[in-house]
């Protein structure tokens, strides 16, 4: 394999990852504009701990993914406190004092970044990412996850059906948190560093796009929106380097990217997947999908 | 005397953070919409001001007069404010309801930010380049302490602004108008309020008030580039919940704050802490206090 494919996976894969972790709290309903405060706290609990600490990887990550779940059970409660724009505003507000934070621990870099010897290659995070995928599916076809649909379709109906509301927004942020740590690990020793700046607010921004273009209706949403907008702006820096006249492409490629997220909320504002088009795709009878 | 003048530069700072506080504090106040293509007028406002000002390789080499460059500058905004109302709000609307009730203005306009940083980028390149005006000294001293006249420009006319906008909100027919969206946009038209009408209104005074802070912040840190909205906005942001979501007074004290505490921050502890005294204390008031510092917010109330 090429090593320009197989970076291009690795970071196909590690977007997946990502993308999971903000997946799990937006089914229940939860705008988290922060994955880049829990990717940080498992890259650089992994990182450290790999690097510092010369624990092997099969350690380190997991130990990164229970740090970042950890911190994320510990901020769901204030977070909880608040809904709408309010927590939106204060997923993102966490992200930064993370960010703060681990700027000023010199023993991991501060500004200048983590660097890592312990590479993770194709063979690891692939994998990584397929089980992560795995996961989410089956997690979403337990009672949780029935619970988690319900809370993001109608909260009030959903607590009178006996859903525990708290336990459920507590338990998907950190799963979620946990997730997304597990992809910081997966990050920080696939490139072999990170650094605050290169995980900042755009980098929440982009990992929340991924998700709510895909739709956050079924499990199939973040997938898709993660592999479409990881692999369109790639094919159009490909195609951009074809001809000298597509040369404006290269640049061009966010544009199209920012394009297609003004267009998408236009016509399809649930996002690319939803439940009724998997119905549809899934029904014997004709009429089975189209009469919901 | 070193502290007065970190107290000073503070102020300074705050000043045009508290531009772009009010901007955002409108749109949320207003509409119950993050708007977050802020940033972006913000720089579109500063860029296209360098790029006509510049005698420059740049679209031919312009090199106007920079009173005129920053006024095309705002008229560009002013221009894509419409495009955007049109866009991410009046569409959503029409289309799918109270479309506020959703996430769907906000998501279209993280898109629109990014659309308009990389058109800039396409445009001009990332690199940061010089924004200089034709006055030898940006700076006067009083009394020991240096001052930059940009900065007061924008402190003072933002205060003027506000105070205007206040008027406008309590004393006008529009400001009734938007007073009574801000409420309940549904009652609204049944009393006879042409929203359609009424909401660009919001955009453009957003967009007029970003495009001021983008020129002054130019003017006075000397240099643009496609990004520079990034920094600024994340911490306007910071300065609106402060103040409280939706109250324009509140902004421009929660503008004025986060700019000290930044300064001072930096001044005593080192560059490289001045996240966590912002944030923290923003994650504190968004948790404790979500009303912000100052109480209830006087527009937009019951939308929360």
């Amino acid at each position: 394999m090429s090593g320009y494919l197989s970076g291009l996976l690795g970071l196909l894969a590690v977007n997946v990852i990502v993308a999971y972790s903000v997946f799990v709290p937006a089914a229940a309903g939860l705008l988290n504009l922060g994955a880049a405060g829990f990717v940080l706290v498992g890259a650089y609990t992994a990182g450290g701990l790999s690097s510092l600490q010369g624990l092997p990887l099969v350690l380190a990550a997991p130990a990164g993914a229970a740090m970042a779940g950890l911190v994320a059970f510990a901020v769901s409660f204030p977070i909880l406190r608040t809904r709408g724009i309010y927590m939106v505003l204060a997923t993102f507000a966490f992200a930064e004092v993370v960010a703060g934070v681990l700027l000023n621990i010199p023993a991991l870099g501060g500004a200048a970044g983590l660097t890592v010897m312990q590479f993770a290659g194709l063979d690891v995070v692939v994998p990584v990412a397929l089980g992560v995928v795995a996961f989410v599916f089956w997690l979403m076809r337990t009672r949780f996850g029935l619970a988690v649909r319900a809370l993001h379709d109608d909260e009030s109906v959903a607590h009178l059906f006996g859903v525990n509301l708290r336990l459920t927004q507590v338990a998907a942020l950190t799963i979620g948190g946990a997730i997304g740590g597990l992809g910081g690990a997966m990050l920080v020793h696939q490139f072999n560093f990170i650094d605050v700046q290169s995980t900042g607010v755009l980098f929440s921004i982009y990992v929340l796009l991924y998700v709510l273009m895909g739709g956050t209706q079924t499990v199939w949403g973040p997938l898709v929106g993660a592999l479409f907008f990881t692999l369109v702006p790639e094919g159009l820096r490909r195609l951009s380097e074809l001809d000298p006249a597509l040369k404006f492409l290269e640049g061009g490629r966010y544009m199209v990217f920012g394009v297609a997220v003004v267009l998408l909320m236009m016509v399809r504002p649930q996002g690319l997947v939803t439940r009724t088009m998997l119905e549809r795709l899934t029904t014997r009878s004709a009429e089975g999908g189209a009469a919901r | 005397m070193i502290l007065l003048q970190q107290i000073v530069n503070g102020l300074m700072l705050g000043g045009i953070l508290a531009f772009v506080a009010v901007a955002f504090t409108l749109s949320i106040g207003m509409l119950n919409f993050l708007n977050f293509t802020i940033p972006a007028l913000f720089m579109v406002a500063g860029m296209v001001a360098w790029a006509l000002s510049t005698a420059g390789p740049h679209l031919g080499g312009f090199g106007w007069h920079w009173l005129a460059a920053a006024a095309v500058g705002v008229g560009v905004v002013i221009l894509a404010s419409l495009l955007i109302e049109r866009v991410t709000y009046r569409y959503m609307k029409a289309r799918f309801g109270d479309a506020t009730e959703h996430a769907l203005p906000l998501v279209s306009s993280l898109g629109f930010l990014i659309v308009f940083e990389h058109l800039a980028m396409a445009l001009w390149g990332g690199d940061p380049q010089r924004f200089t005006l034709p006055f030898k000294d940006t700076t006067i001293t009083v009394g020991g302490l240096l001052f930059g006249v940009p900065h007061l420009i924008a402190l003072v006319l933002a205060i003027v602004l506000v105070a205007l906008l206040n008027g406008l909100l309590k004393g006008t027919q529009l400001g009734r108008a938007l007073r009574a969206i801000a409420e309940n946009p549904n009652a609204a038209t049944l009393m006879g309020v042409e929203v359609q009408r009424i909401v660009p209104v919001v955009f453009v005074i957003a967009g007029v008030l970003s495009a001021f802070a983008g020129i002054l912040y130019a003017a006075s840190y000397g240099t643009v580039t496609p990004f520079m909205g990034e920094a600024i906005a994340t911490d306007a942001i910071a300065g609106m919940v402060l103040g409280g979501l939706g109250n324009i007074w509140g902004a421009i004290a929660g503008g004025l704050v986060v700019g000290l505490v930044k300064v001072l921050a930096i001044s005593t502890f080192g560059a490289e802490i001045e996240k966590i005294p912002v944030w923290g204390l923003l994650l504190l008031i968004l948790v404790v206090r979500p009303q912000g510092l100052f109480g209830g917010s006087k527009i937009g109330k019951g939308k929360f």
